[in-house]
């Protein structure tokens, strides 16, 4: 029997308290696939908004605990390209203890971002899904432009029967979340999703597909606070849903 | 205009309310971004000379002061006067000894950023020199006492309705809101001045170090002019803008124009080495360049931040920036404006001054996609933001926010409990938790109480029990 992938899930903050159900879903379809999953007690944030603010020092002992916690695993999978980034690229940045540094250079090269490890690790090209929808996808800045992955998430919806999948305007203009600059510069962060969601009506998806919450919740938040008729749906609940449908017509 | 920190919000607030200025900045950095990936497209080695611009910059600012002392040496067998200023005060005192020592009554200027810096106009009026910014865009904001809002197109904040209100205004001129009959108003008025001005100012945009040459780009022939009718000719270059010889600079000049405007080449490609009364018997009888520090040398000094230096003020990162986009380069407060200014404010200001610019960002890192020189400017305004909250420049409430945070965050048990929390008051309140600095426009995500943890757990008994289930089932 071939070796099976093992997985330790790296659950950021807002999948962990806002949006449970999407890391679920990324746990489906990770077992879809055949890999073998493990949750690591004991895990709290990678770090990034303190990082992100200026707050290095508050960070250190963070990214301290989270490479000591992961760097003897397999494969560390998180359905966030930012949270992704920081432990791949910006931990390189905090002066973490001497004794770490190999690790976390381990680390780095064991962590990827979910659609990532679907296409680039395990090799999947085809969910054998469907999902009778027209669907855009908003590129998030730190999964394209950190960490370059861009391809891999737009592969994933194409394999999927049904879809009608078109690409919006500028999809990867920033939604304008940014963190912590969401409510530092409120106006301008919603002068922003307010772009963003025009371009997202203007394509006529009935989904906003993206593979990070909080550019996801941004987004949402917007539309449903302006009433509009479309909605966001993480990729890994994409997958899922579509998962789930393709069994079902198989049945029938 | 300098904007204090604290009134950079109240200006945003008020500029997201004016749709004038946002329009204008829409559109005009919209379509400087369309001409742009027009040229990027037809050129195939566009990413290879992004590199090699990169890589002479920094081999430039790696040896400077080599650089810098051959490019005087040629410049004065040239025939051109060097100046040396460390900040603005000095560059404004050599200014003066040259207006004195010339009888200067009137000044025409080009283009400069650099002159911006150190305050030159207003420093000119004080010693009642008639100082006259001719590039088309400079002129209207010199005509509303303003600073350029855009690196390389200095009023682009104004709608040509704008325009025609200000030249009626301030010109006392039929109002038209017609481009040609505009330029034509501007170039009757200029033109009178730069036949009767005594000297005439201008930017660089490279200094060549092998041959002591200045290169001066332009699309108006306003530059041509300032620098070619005039008896002296002063040219004002930050010590950074030196590259090796005519050698590299196809490669800047092939980055330059697409980045800025999305043209091929600018209009005009000026080159200045001698005084041309010594060549061609007319124009100017003195050229001298002013090389400024003014902060400069210390950003050389440090190596984490150097890079900013490379930076070619082509103004790419404003027009992507979504930032820049709703609201314009006023917001930022000073000469240097958009993505690349917000990591030059906080270095020529200093961290307490300067403490808003890394933060006016949402790091989406589209600067650096576009930046022709490659400068990595989301990772420097990650870095300057941390020397702001290191130089205790950051709120007191934030700091102990987020040591509180990561307090808690290194105690998964106790954590959890604390996050626990939002979610249980949502539910027992049946109302999205409270977080008013960032709902205004948009709903929160609700809370989950019991999280993915313990969903997680849940759902791995379930499925355990399923399995023992089943194998039970098959022994029976």
């Amino acid at each position: 029997m071939k070796n099976r992938l093992h997985v330790a899930l790296f659950i950021p903050c807002l999948s962990e308290h806002l949006f449970p159900e999407s890391a679920l879903s990324m746990v489906k379809v990770l077992r879809h696939i055949g890999a073998e999953i493990e949750y690591v007690d004991g895990q709290t944030c990678c770090g990034q908004p303190a990082f992100n603010s200026g707050y290095h020092q508050q960070v250190i002992p963070l990214a301290e605990r989270f490479i000591e916690l992961f760097h003897a695993k397999q494969y560390v999978v998180a359905p966030s390209g930012s949270c992704v980034a920081m432990v791949r690229k910006f931990y390189f940045d905090l002066d973490v203890r001497q004794q770490l540094h190999q690790a976390r250079a381990e680390l780095a090269r064991k962590t990827f971002e979910f659609t990532e490890f679907l296409v680039d690790v395990a090799g999947i090209e085809d969910v054998r899904g469907s999902f009778p929808h027209r669907v855009t996808y908003h590129d998030s800045c730190h999964l394209r432009r950190e960490l370059g992955i861009a391809e891999q998430p737009r592969q994933l919806i194409r394999s999927i029967s049904g879809i009608d999948f078109i690409e919006m305007a500028q999809p990867d203009l920033c939604c304008g979340f940014g963190g912590t600059f969401s409510y530092k510069y409120k106006e301008l962060s919603i002068a922003m999703v307010e772009r963003k969601c025009r371009n997202i009506e203007e394509s006529g998806a009935e989904f906003c597909i993206g593979a990070d919450s909080s550019c996801l919740m941004n987004i949402e938040g917007y539309l449903r606070k302006h009433h509009k008729k479309a909605r966001t749906m993480h990729i890994a609940d994409l997958l899922a849903t579509s998962i789930e449908n393709g069994k079902k017509n198989l049945i029938r | 205009m300098n904007l204090k920190a604290s009134e950079t919000k109240a200006y945003i607030k008020a500029a997201l309310k004016d749709k004038t200025l946002r329009q204008a900045v829409d559109k005009a950095t919209q379509t400087a971004l369309q001409k742009r990936a027009v040229q990027v497209e037809a050129e195939p080695a566009w990413e290879e000379l992004r590199h090699k611009a990169h890589a002479i910059k920094c081999e430039v600012l790696e040896h400077l002061d080599a650089y810098l002392e051959l490019f005087e040496k040629q410049a004065i067998a040239n025939g051109m006067q060097v100046h040396w200023a460390s900040d603005a005060a000095e560059a404004q005192r050599i200014v003066q000894v040259i207006v004195e020592e010339n009888d200067v009554r009137s000044v025409v200027k080009s283009k400069s950023l650099t002159s911006e810096e150190i305050h030159l106009n207003k420093f000119l009026s004080e010693q009642n020199v008639e100082t006259l910014e001719t590039d088309l865009g400079e002129y209207i904001v010199q005509l509303l006492d303003q600073i350029p809002s855009h690196l390389t197109a200095p009023a682009l904040h104004l709608s040509r309705q704008d325009i025609g209100k200000i030249f009626q205004q301030k010109l006392g001129v039929d109002y038209t809101e017609e481009p040609t009959e505009l330029l034509a108003i501007a170039r009757a008025k200029l033109r009178e001045k730069f036949l009767a001005a005594d000297m005439g100012i201008s930017g660089v945009n490279f200094g060549i170090a092998a041959s002591g040459c200045l290169v001066i780009l332009e699309n108006e022939a306003n530059a041509r002019l300032a620098i070619g009718l005039p008896r002296t000719h002063v040219a004002l270059m930050g010590i950074e803008k030196l590259i090796p010889s005519f050698q590299e600079l196809p490669v800047f000049l092939k980055l330059l124009a697409p980045s800025a405007t999305g043209q091929k080449q600018t209009v005009y490609v000026n080159v200045v080495g001698t005084p041309l009364q010594k060549i061609a018997g007319e124009g100017p009888e003195q050229l001298h360049i002013i090389l400024l520090d003014n902060g400069r040398s210390k950003i050389l000094a440090d190596p984490q931040l150097r890079e900013t230096l490379c930076c070619i003020r082509c103004g790419a990162c404003l027009n992507v920036c979504p930032i820049y986009q709703q609201v314009g380069g006023h917001a930022y407060g000073w000469v240097y404006m958009g993505p690349i200014g917000a990591t030059l404010i906080p270095q020529y200001l200093g961290e307490r001054e300067g403490r808003y610019a890394p933060f006016l960002s949402s790091l989406c890192g589209a600067c650096h996609q576009i930046c022709p020189v490659r400068i990595n400017i989301p990772h420097h305004l990650l870095k300057l933001r941390k020397r702001v909250v290191d130089s205790g420049n950051s709120s007191r409430l934030e700091k102990l926010a987020f040591r509180l945070w990561a307090f808690l965050a290194r105690h998964p048990k106790l954590y959890r409990t604390v996050t626990w929390f939002p979610g249980k008051l949502q539910l027992l309140s049946r109302k999205p938790f409270p977080v008013p600095a960032y709902c205004k426009e948009r709903a929160l995500g609700t809370f989950d109480v019991k999280g993915f943890r313990k969903r997680f757990i849940e759902m791995e008994e379930i499925n355990s029990r399923k399995v023992a289930e089943a194998q039970r089932m098959r022994k029976e």
